[in-house]
């Protein structure tokens, strides 16, 4: 099962809780099986049928390149993180 | 005494050498192309005409009598631009919404800056041009600036969009703010973090805005030919960026714009927003001539993207032992007059350079009425070091602990897991704070007014998308091609690692920065990602070189391409040793076995580099003035591979020096209309030469697991620790904490004073 890490300001959506387990293949479906879960999760993430433009989604530490297209690894951490660009 | 050190771990024949750079002659002989020596046949002059106010309504414009002098053959306003949506897209290595970077480009209904281009006019020449700004008659409504990023978040603040509402990680606000996004991670439990502590200490920091101060000025040249195509010649760290930018302002299919990079002068971030790109492919498009537009350096101050300035505050719990229990910080940066501060990457990069269990970070990314913050190296990572590096050096303090051992602690590692969630892999600070006790440096004695400050920095280092194409020409000499703009010596170091992979020499290795129709796409140069991401691309595309010339080989051999390896630029039969041919050999039997062999590749890698930083700053404050000097100054890095170690030894050496600036002299100041005060170098005062010590450069190379010959990425990481280890220090030499940056004479002798010591 993947672990998915809830965002803090999210947490509200999910009454506290902070981490949960589910059987996805990729990005698309954690976020459709978190909206199953907690009603509203996929307004507060998804955008224009993208990831939020200023988050990314990290699969076991590395930013994903393919937005919601991303594979998830059966044992996988997933964050949504801050996109980060630089200078 | 100055001294460059390489701790290297792992030795290469290309890679880690100190080759001459390949555009090194032409820069040292005035001859590189640089975007104003850019001059078609027939090349119009344009001038953009500004708001002077920092916050007004435009209820009209008229250009009637500007349009009728002499030698001017356009005049444009934002009418001229298409309709703009508040849809986003990627522009210039951020998310922003079509109609803001529309206006940003030029104001349709209100200026939000004093420099808000709000006119342009294309003349025969500058001057005829300058005359005509003269001529257009603008009716403002002049509104209340404000230019304060604590005063731009409290209720009553003078608006700047009406229609912005904070989004709360895509919860919209109820009422409009100057708040354009709130963002927040937290890790472990506070509260009992916190309530472990024998220490707790809390204080809030202030920076100011300061700017890039890059040598040339923004400029660009465009034509839109008759039959469509849109060409621009420009300054800047991303050509598809800007070709990303004016395709979506106006509204055209990015393959009818083709964007060629000039050489650059300086960009260090502030070279990704396209300024003047649109407005003179619309003047271009009007007039039917090529259009130039060059701004001054009081444009450059007044209108490009400076660095923001900051509120934050920062708390932190230890133990007795210096163990850190609980961190939190509140972090707020204006973006200017739309949104997009770096706050984001200041809250991500605030804390992680420690391993700790509890902590929570807050981020506000605020407009005002400043020309919008551009990046500038490592975007929001300086400010936020300075505020927890200096609460760091404090808790140091009363403990009566040695600040290197205090980080050593606490330091982050392999598996520390970051506030925002993200678990670190290999990387090198332990190396390099080891490295920075160990020093001579840090082993002198220091005493009388002087003082010394420690502080350690991080910036992730991300990847990004990035093409190479190489082509083996019948001499062995490969042509390289690359999308990225060399702005800090990419063009040696993908060739050193283009020649490493190969197994050929350096100097047979032609690598040529080319346009975005003759490459595929390539991300910015910036945020440390050049030298990793197209180096990755071009290690690739010489390992698909590899696999094509073992194919010619094994078509001469009449043999099994299984049969053959490619070993340090010799291609062998694995088991004929009389079956041998070198690169230049084999190159030379390409035309006769197939033809020109090309390789290629594009990658958009996803891991991240992980830059630290450690710096050791010596400072003697006048206690009579308040003048403080940097007398010795030392940089430790962790390069991952220092695949040329004297760029990267550049690299600290300025990302050290423009923190020193942004420690002791250079901001913003801006009169109650929100006007800049000190727009000129004159009066915008950054170091030079004469102020400053050399930069001892210590690199310390701990393999990023990520890239073949394990580079990290070197630009950002090198200008987030010099303002706190300058602060620290000016505060071991003065006595007095030093909150507020720059930490100029004026604000030394106040905290004196205020402490009763003169």
């Amino acid at each position: 099962m993947a672990k998915i890490f809830i965002p803090t300001m999210l947490q509200k959506l999910t009454y506290g809780v902070k981490q949960v387990e589910l059987e996805a293949r990729n990005v698309r479906q954690v976020i459709e099986q978190l909206d199953g879960l907690y009603p509203g999760m996929k307004d507060r993430l998804v955008e224009d049928g993208e990831i939020l433009p200023n988050l990314a989604v990290a699969i076991d530490g590395d930013v994903a390149t393919m937005g919601l297209l991303q594979k998830v690894g059966e044992n996988s951490e997933v964050h949504f993180v801050p996109a980060i660009g630089g200078g | 005494m100055t001294s460059n050190q390489v701790l290297s771990e792992v030795e290469y024949d290309v890679v880690g050498k100190r080759p001459v750079r390949p555009d090194g002659v032409d820069k040292v002989t005035g001859r590189a192309q640089y975007g104003d020596d850019t001059n078609l046949t027939g090349t119009l002059r344009a001038k953009v005409l500004r708001s002077p106010h920092a916050h007004a309504r435009i209820k009209f414009i008229d250009t009637s009598k500007a349009e009728a002098l002499p030698g001017v053959r356009a005049v444009i306003t934002a009418k001229d631009l298409p309709f703009a949506s508040l849809s986003k897209k990627e522009l210039g290595g951020e998310y922003t919404s079509l109609k803001f970077a529309s206006d940003h480009m030029m104001a349709s209904d209100k200026a939000l800056f004093k420099g808000h281009p709000v006119a342009a006019i294309a003349a025969v020449n500058a001057h005829v041009a300058e005359s005509a700004m003269a001529l257009i008659e603008v009716d403002y409504e002049v509104l209340k600036p404000v230019v304060d990023v604590r005063e731009a978040m409290q209720d009553g603040a003078p608006l700047l969009h009406e229609d912005l509402r904070t989004n709360d990680m895509g919860e919209t606000g109820e009422k409009p703010s100057n708040v354009a996004t709130h963002m927040s991670y937290s890790i472990g439990d506070l509260d009992k973090g916190f309530a472990e502590a024998d220490l707790v200490l809390e204080k809030e920091y202030t920076t100011s805005t300061v700017h890039q101060g890059y040598i040339e000025p923004h400029n660009t040249t465009a034509f839109w030919n008759s039959d469509g195509q849109l060409n621009l010649w420009t300054s800047t760290q991303g050509s598809f960026q800007v070709r990303g930018t004016v395709a979506s302002i106006l509204r055209l299919p990015v393959s009818q714009v083709k964007v060629t990079p000039m050489e650059i002068g300086g960009g260090f971030g502030g070279k990704i927003t396209a300024y003047l790109d649109a407005i003179c492919a619309v003047l271009s498009k009007k007039t039917g001539a090529p259009v130039k537009a060059l701004m001054t350096r009081t444009e450059v101050f007044e209108a490009s993207g400076p660095a923001p300035a900051s509120w934050m505050r920062v708390k932190i719990g230890v133990k007795n032992n210096g163990k850190m229990t609980a961190v939190e910080t509140e972090m707020a940066m204006d973006a200017g007059a739309y949104p997009g501060s770096p706050v984001m990457q200041a809250i991500v990069c605030a804390f992680a350079c420690y391993d700790v269990e509890n902590g929570k970070v807050d981020g506000y990314d605020v407009v005002d009425n400043k020309p919008k913050t551009a990046a500038y190296r490592a975007p929001g990572a300086p400010q936020a070091a300075f505020a927890v590096e200096s609460l760091i050096d404090e808790i140091c303090a009363e403990l009566n602990m040695d600040p290197i051992e205090f980080r050593l602690l606490n330091a982050a590692k392999e598996g520390t897991r970051r506030i925002e969630g993200l678990v670190a892999r290999r990387i090198g600070l332990v190396e390099c704070l080891e490295v920075a006790r160990d020093h001579d440096h840090y082993k002198s004695k220091i005493d009388g007014p002087n003082g010394r400050g420690v502080a350690c920095g991080y910036w992730p280092n991300r990847g990004f998308q990035s093409s190479v194409v190489m082509t083996v020409n019948y001499d062995g000499v490969v042509s390289l091609l690359m999308g990225s703009v060399d702005i800090g010596g990419t063009r040696a170091s993908i060739a050193q690692q283009t020649a490493e992979t190969l197994g050929i020499g350096y100097e047979d290795v032609k690598p040529t920065v080319v346009d975005t129709d003759s490459i595929g796409y390539t991300f910015i140069t910036g945020g440390s990602r050049t030298c990793f991401a197209t180096g990755l691309a071009a290690i690739n595309a010489a390992e698909d070189v590899k696999s094509q010339m073992i194919s010619r080989a094994a078509k001469i051999w009449d043999t099994n391409e299984d049969d053959i390896e490619y070993v340090a630029g010799v291609v062998q039969h694995k088991s004929d040793e009389e079956l041998k041919l070198t690169f230049k050999d084999l190159a030379r039997q390409l035309a006769t076995t197939g033809g020109s062999v090309s390789g290629r590749a594009s990658v958009d890698p996803s891991g991240e580099g992980n830059g630290y930083a450690v710096h050791i700053a010596d400072v003697t404050v006048d206690p009579d003035t308040g003048k403080t000097d940097v007398t010795r100054f030392t940089a430790v890095q962790d390069a991952g591979k220092a695949i040329h170690p004297s760029y990267v030894e550049g690299q600290m050496q300025g990302g050290a020096v423009q923190g020193i600036g942004w420690a002791l002299n250079e901001e913003y100041f801006f009169d109650d209309s929100g006007k800049m005060m000190n727009p000129t170098f004159l009066d915008y005062r950054m170091p030079i030469s004469l102020d400053l010590p050399m930069i001892d450069t210590v690199i310390v190379e701990v393999a990023n697991p990520g890239h073949p010959y394990g580079v990290r990425g070197v630009g950002e990481v090198a200008i987030v620790p010099p303002m706190a280890a300058v602060g620290n220090a000016v505060s071991a030499a003065t006595g007095n904490r030093m909150r507020s940056l720059p930490i100029t004479p004026g604000k030394i002798l106040e905290a004196d004073w205020e402490n009763g010591k003169s």
